[in-house]
């Protein structure tokens, strides 16, 4: 038994996206409820219909969600472990709840607010652990530092460049300019991304995903139910989370042999989405990629087999990942680097929207999108979405 | 003339050990860089964990390193994203591949070091910062190869 187009995504709620700390007064609880109520409304449900809820990164608190909603009862609730690695296995997990008949109406939902802890020093945050002391004692205060790790041994391995980092930040903003719900659409040239500050070299500003504030909620049910309801069914033709242990705590052990090390963790996860969907890398319309840092996208392209391990570089730099003329468009939306850092939901977004046909830099005839969760701890997760 | 490294900000950090690590830093604070291996098949592994992950043993033991390592990757932090950073920088976080452990990584960083001499594959040694909570972390330069 496999989940393999049986479920699909039915209904689609976001809050805007806003600059870090600028949705307050509105709490958090309050944003997820609102992208809650906005997806059962785009479905042509109620929140009464809701009967699961499937998330990731810790998740939020569901009876809460069903006192604050009115939801008089729920069958499933689950959280994928790990952090925003599960973004995309979220979906799955929900798709499992169904096809296995524990549920019929679960909604995934993700959100993030960033007035007291900044995404930027997450670990400075970290109480201290026995575990933790062997990272927290080399200064590595936010992610960024860690993963700047991985890209510097990514391009002494491959000959990997800033070149190749400012083409993704680049593309990515110039997706970001046609999306009117997007929080970067400034320009942006070469001289803007080489004249930005360095943060962790060899990541600059620009290699940084946004600090933003928002939710997003997606209504999970069966195909054959979806099509019943008010909008054209987006299916859910596979999706997979976990990984290898050469990847494990990742950021956390750095321990990875070479090959896992110069990666974004994804490949056995790709082996086992492409397997469950019954397609291949040739056959994705366009990809929304987990993009918290400019080069973990190369590393994902790779792991998804859209080019050869350490060939990342050079295929961005062809312009395959560009809206105008590339053949894999690539964060469509203007991902995290530009449009907003919805802790990954936006990706499941724009993969609803393109499928739609409804995005605002539409992919003609997209009818296989690739959604993935961020290269981070275990699990990490893909979903591949079909009209 | 480049910049020289520091060592990272002493606030951020807090030791706090069980008895699988402590071992680790307790031979730190005496100026001695260990690493532990498998007292069943030899293989070591970083950071200590209560299980060999090769054979399943918890038998451990800490042999003394030379302090000699590679330069696996690194990063140059120059701007502090908290306050707590600012007297402190530039430092650089680095992997440190340690050859007489089997080639295990240390999560550290190089201190005294000219920003424009580090490169990966650089031989590295170790070198203590001890700080004024009486913990000692292993920190490495590089070593003069001219
Ligand atoms: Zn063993």
């Amino acid at each position: 038994m496999t989940i393999r187009d049986k479920t699909a995504i039915a209904g689609l709620g976001s809050t805007p996206y806003y600059k870090r700390g600028t949705s307050l007064p509105q709490t958090l609880p309050e944003l997820v409820c609102k992208a809650i109520i906005a997806a059962v409304d785009d479905a042509g449900l109620t929140v009464k219909d809701i009967d699961g809820f499937a998330y990731y990164s810790e998740g939020f608190d569901t009876p809460y969600l069903m006192e604050t909603l009115g939801i008089p009862e729920i069958r499933y609730t689950a959280t994928l472990t790990g952090s925003g690695g599960g973004s995309a296995g979220a979906v799955g997990l929900a798709a499992s709840a169904i096809v296995s008949g524990m549920a019929e109406t679960v909604v995934v939902v993700g959100g993030t607010q960033m007035a007291e802890q900044r995404f930027g020093s997450l670990m400075s945050a970290y109480p201290q652990t026995p575990e933790n002391a062997f990272f927290s004692s080399a200064g590595l205060v936010g992610p960024g530092h860690m993963f700047a790790l991985l890209a510097r041994r990514h391009m002494h391995l491959y000959g990997t460049t800033r070149e190749h980092f400012a083409e993704v930040a680049i593309s990515t903003r110039l997706n970001a300019m046609r999306n009117p719900g997007a929080v970067m659409r400034k320009p942006m040239s070469r001289d803007d991304y080489f004249n930005a500050p360095m943060i962790a070299d060899p990541c600059c500003l620009f290699d940084f995903c946004l600090e933003t504030d928002g939710a997003i909620a997606v209504v999970v049910t069966s195909t054959e139910r979806a099509r019943d309801l008010r909008r054209d069914p987006v299916r859910i033709l596979a999706s997979t989370h976990g990984g290898g242990r050469d990847w494990g705590r990742a950021l956390y052990w750095m321990n990875m042999p070479d090959e896992a090390f110069a990666s974004g963790g994804h490949a056995p996860v790709a082996r086992g989405l492409y397997a469950q969907a019954g397609v291949t890398p040739g056959d994705i319309d366009c990809a929304q990629i987990y993009d918290h840092f400019s080069p973990m996208v190369i590393t994902q392209l790779e792991d998804y087999g859209f080019c050869g391990k350490g060939e990342g570089g050079p295929f961005v730099a062809s312009g395959a990942i560009r809206y105008d003329g590339g053949s894999l468009p690539v964060n469509t939306d203007g991902g995290q680097l530009s449009a907003g850092y919805i802790w990954g939901m936006s990706h499941v977004r724009e993969g609803v929207e393109q499928l739609r046909g409804t995005a605002v830099s539409q992919v003609a005839d997209a009818e296989l999108v690739l959604v993935t969760g961020g290269p981070s701890s275990l699990p990490v997760s893909g979903l591949i979405l079909a009209k | 003339m480049s910049e020289i490294s520091k060592a990272p900000p002493p606030e951020l950090f807090t030791l706090t050990t069980d008895q699988w690590t402590k071992p680790f830093w307790e031979a730190a604070a005496a100026h001695r860089l260990v690493a532990p291996k498998c007292g069943c098949c030899s293989t070591f592994r970083m950071p200590p964990t209560p299980f060999c992950p090769n054979c399943l043993s918890q038998a451990l033991e800490w042999p003394e390193l030379s302090g000699h390592g590679v330069l696996y990757s690194y990063t140059i932090v120059a701007r502090a994203i908290i306050p707590e950073m600012a007297a402190h920088l530039p430092y650089v976080p680095a992997l440190v591949e340690l050859p007489d452990a089997g080639g295990v990584r240390l999560i550290t960083n190089i201190v005294g070091a000219p920003l424009d001499a580090l490169e990966i594959g650089c031989p590295v040694e170790v070198v203590w910062d001890d700080r004024p909570d009486g913990v000692s972390i292993p920190c490495f330069r590089l070593v003069r190869t001219d």
